[in-house]
């Protein structure tokens, strides 16, 4: 019987979780999670262990694949495991109005006017400014291609394509693909034929996608050469043509990018040491270590003044890159991230 | 007489770490997974004087100014914001827009130095009677709305229960699916684990040692590096594909992975031993000598199989089969991994409200219909293995 209940009730285990309110017989250390992968590593190297040395005491790290269920489920439960966590943009929005999220003590950070303002929150400091992007493997696609319109080419392009699973970013992407300008996008993603026009463009693709969850698996398929190009994390991309030599190429056109957030759960039993951790993250000169391993636009803007050029082209923040990209529309997700996924889900199964 | 209550008392401490497990671990998860299912109290909590004035309300004119000046005394009266996220979340997955909306309310109402005169003054959606139908449908402590949704059926207007479109209905498909995946994987842990446990089972010493650990082996290593490593093998460019590739066996590689064939091999590895070891155990305490007995009567080796052995081992194999075919339809990781979107199984969707979302209301009662459909299941088994003749 009890295979039973481990084996379907997913909600259970996290209601269990929520039972077992486990009182830590000894102080956790500070904790601090992010999206794993080669990004983490570079954290791990510029600011992790750096602020483990500064303060003296050890610093652990998790990754974790988003989800504001993840948080709720920790915070709710009394006694978050978490201390430190990097969200995305709904997440921040979402948890911050309810509740989820402590404030931020904006006067350790210097105060809001050292950060750009989309990075600037009551619960959250801007992390990185990063984009979702089309990549390809330079090396195998002598000419890639430019455009979502592209991407859906199988004729022209051929091979499996991989797109983050979920209607976010990929509806945007089919309309983009049919023909939909990026200042429209939003809007006509508003109406109910919009949502369908997207569906019936992602039907034309739908037999060569292979989705991905978690930020590295598009580097894999396309090093393994099971797809010919993916939506990927642009950081993620620069980052593996640095440490492993690899030629893959980011598309900014079409590229839609978004400010991840830093956050403190609410009572998290470090909730001082991880203010003081964000406040150690988001200084200029550590900050500005970041681009050399990832290519990530920085919310502080003093460092984004010292990032040397050669790193700085590769930046979603450079203004090259910014002139045919996207701005993700948080208001539209947080009203329309679950119907649309049950839609999408739906979707998948037909 | 006291002897007796102590020793009753006695044995009752000996039991009470199982009881105690059993509670914690069992009754209360599951008691607790079947009340979010059906339990509805985050709205009413937060909304009382609105849901007084929305009982006389005739569910499609505009609101009254008594609807939204009562709305406006809750939600100024609201100071807990996880109770008041609670609320929206569950408002919003009725009707999307109720994030923004009731953001940007409570902003505006928070504003004292600036009242606002009535809700439509601070956003236009207010005056949309389908948002207050929404609230109004959300007032009762009690709702079979997740239960229903699970099953692909929901309320109109009127309030009966119809289907949901098309575009909204996936449970079902894949609640089959995922009994036909499960089903799938039970026929092939059979198939392969029957003869297998026969052989291991007729030998002894360090051969019948071997085979044993051939299966043990593999359940001592992590579910996650066993499917990795499937991923590995299966992948287009992977070991199974270059060596069939190299021998010229095949021309171009076979589609092994993101595909229903990949995600079959892998869970009918995975789950083998659970196969193998109840079998065995049952063929174990059959006698030797039963089948060179059923040869000296003439029986035909087939025969002798049919008519001795099969019956007497059909006991492991039903066991090995249920234990097989529930743990395999609670799959999540295998199916995410190896599978393509046609095979996730029903735990992605559970995962999705759980984890996703935190629509913990419906990732319940999706629970509640795998457990029931598997109680079913558990119960034909029982009735059937009562009625098997070869069981004393």
């Amino acid at each position: 019987m009890k295979k039973i209940l481990k084996s379907g009730v997913l909600a259970a285990a996290a209601v269990v979780l929520s039972a077992s309110i486990v009182v830590p017989a000894f102080a956790r250390d500070l904790t601090v999670v992010s999206w794993g992968g080669n990004y983490q590593d570079a954290q791990r190297n510029i600011y992790f262990k750096p602020f483990a040395e500064k303060t003296g005491k050890p610093v652990l790290d998790e990754a974790w694949d988003g989800g504001i269920g993840v948080i709720q489920s920790k915070v709710k439960a009394g006694a978050p495991n978490w201390d430190a966590v990097q969200v995305e943009a709904e997440e921040l929005a979402l948890g911050c109005a309810d509740g989820l999220y402590e404030k931020i003590d904006w006067d350790k950070l210097g105060g809001k006017d050292k950060f750009l303002d989309s990075a600037v929150n009551d619960c959250g400091v801007g992390a990185i400014v990063w984009s979702t992007a089309i990549a390809y493997d330079g090396d195998k696609l002598k000419e890639g291609p430019a455009s979502w319109a592209d991407f859906w080419n199988v004729e022209k392009f051929p091979g499996k394509r991989s797109l983050r699973k979920g209607p976010k970013y990929t509806l945007e992407f089919a309309l983009l693909a049919d023909g939909v300008s990026k200042d429209e996008i939003y809007d006509v993603l508003g109406t109910e034929e919009g949502v369908a026009r997207a569906f019936k463009k992602l039907d034309e693709l739908k037999a060569n996608i292979v989705w991905w969850e978690s930020g590295a698996q598009p580097l894999q398929f396309l090093a393994s050469g099971e797809v010919a190009m993916a939506s990927a994390y642009n950081g993620r991309i620069t980052g593996i043509n640095r440490s492993e030599g690899k030629n893959f190429k980011v598309v900014f056109p079409g590229s839609i990018y978004a400010v991840d957030s830093w956050v403190v759960l609410k009572d998290a039993e470090n909730k001082d040491a991880a203010q003081d951790f964000i406040a150690f993250a988001s200084l200029p000169e550590n900050q500005a270590k970041l681009p050399e391993f990832v290519a990530y636009g920085l919310p502080n803007k003093e460092a984004a003044a010292k990032v040397p050029a050669e790193f700085a082209k590769d930046l979603p923040t450079d203004p090259a890159n910014l002139t045919d990209s996207i701005p993700l529309n948080v208001d539209f997700w947080i009203d329309n991230a679950e119907t649309l996924t049950e839609r999408f889900n739906a979707w998948l199964a037909q | 007489m006291s002897a007796t209550s102590s020793r009753t008392g006695r044995s009752l401490l000996l039991l009470a770490p199982l009881l105690l497990f059993l509670v914690g671990f069992f009754v209360w998860p599951l008691f607790s997974m079947m009340s979010q299912a059906v339990s509805d109290p985050a709205v009413l909590k937060l909304l009382p004087r609105s849901a007084e004035v929305l009982t006389g309300w005739d569910r499609k004119s505009p609101p009254s100014m008594a609807m939204q000046a009562a709305m406006m005394e809750d939600l100024k009266a609201v100071d807990d914001d996880q109770a008041l996220g609670d609320m929206v979340r569950r408002l919003n997955s009725a009707r999307s827009g109720f994030r923004t909306l009731m953001g940007k309310t409570t902003s505006a109402l928070a504003d004292t130095a600036n009242p606002p005169a009535d809700l439509i003054s601070i956003d236009k959606r207010w005056e949309k009677p389908e948002f207050w139908l929404a609230i109004a449908d959300a007032l009762s402590p009690y709702t079979d709305r997740n239960l229903l949704a699970a099953v692909d059926l929901g309320r109109n207007a009127a309030g009966a229960i119809e289907h949901l479109p098309p575009d909204q209905s996936v449970n079902r498909v894949i609640l089959v699916r995922t009994f036909w995946i499960a089903a799938l994987v039970t026929f092939f842990c059979a198939a392969i684990g029957f003869p297998y446990a026969i052989i291991a089972a007729s030998l002894d010493g360090w051969k019948r040692d071997l085979m044993l650990a051939a299966v043990l082996l593999p359940l001592w290593t992590s579910l996650l590096v066993r499917t990795a490593a499937w991923f590995i093998l299966l992948q287009e460019k992977g070991l199974i594909n270059d060596l069939l590739l190299t021998l010229g066996i095949v021309n171009s590689p076979l589609a092994l992975i993101f595909n229903r064939t990949g995600v079959i091999i892998a869970m009918t590895h995975v789950l083998l031993p659970f196969m193998v070891l109840p079998i065995y155990s049952v063929l174990i305490t059959i006698p030797k000598n039963l089948m060179p007995a059923a040869a000296s009567l003439g029986a035909p080796p087939l025969r002798a199989f049919v008519r001795v052995l099969l019956p007497l081992s059909l006991r492991g194999v039903a066991s090995g089969g249920l234990l097989v075919f529930i743990s395999a339809i609670g799959y999540y990781i295998t199916p995410a991994l190896i599978g393509g979107p046609g095979d996730q199984m029903i735990s992605s969707i559970i995962a999705f409200y759980a984890t996703g979302s935190a629509n913990w209301g419906m990732a319940g009662a999706l629970g509640m219909v795998l457990l029931v459909a598997t109680l079913l299941l558990y119960s034909v088994y029982a009735r059937l293995s009562s009625e098997e003749p070869g069981r004393r």
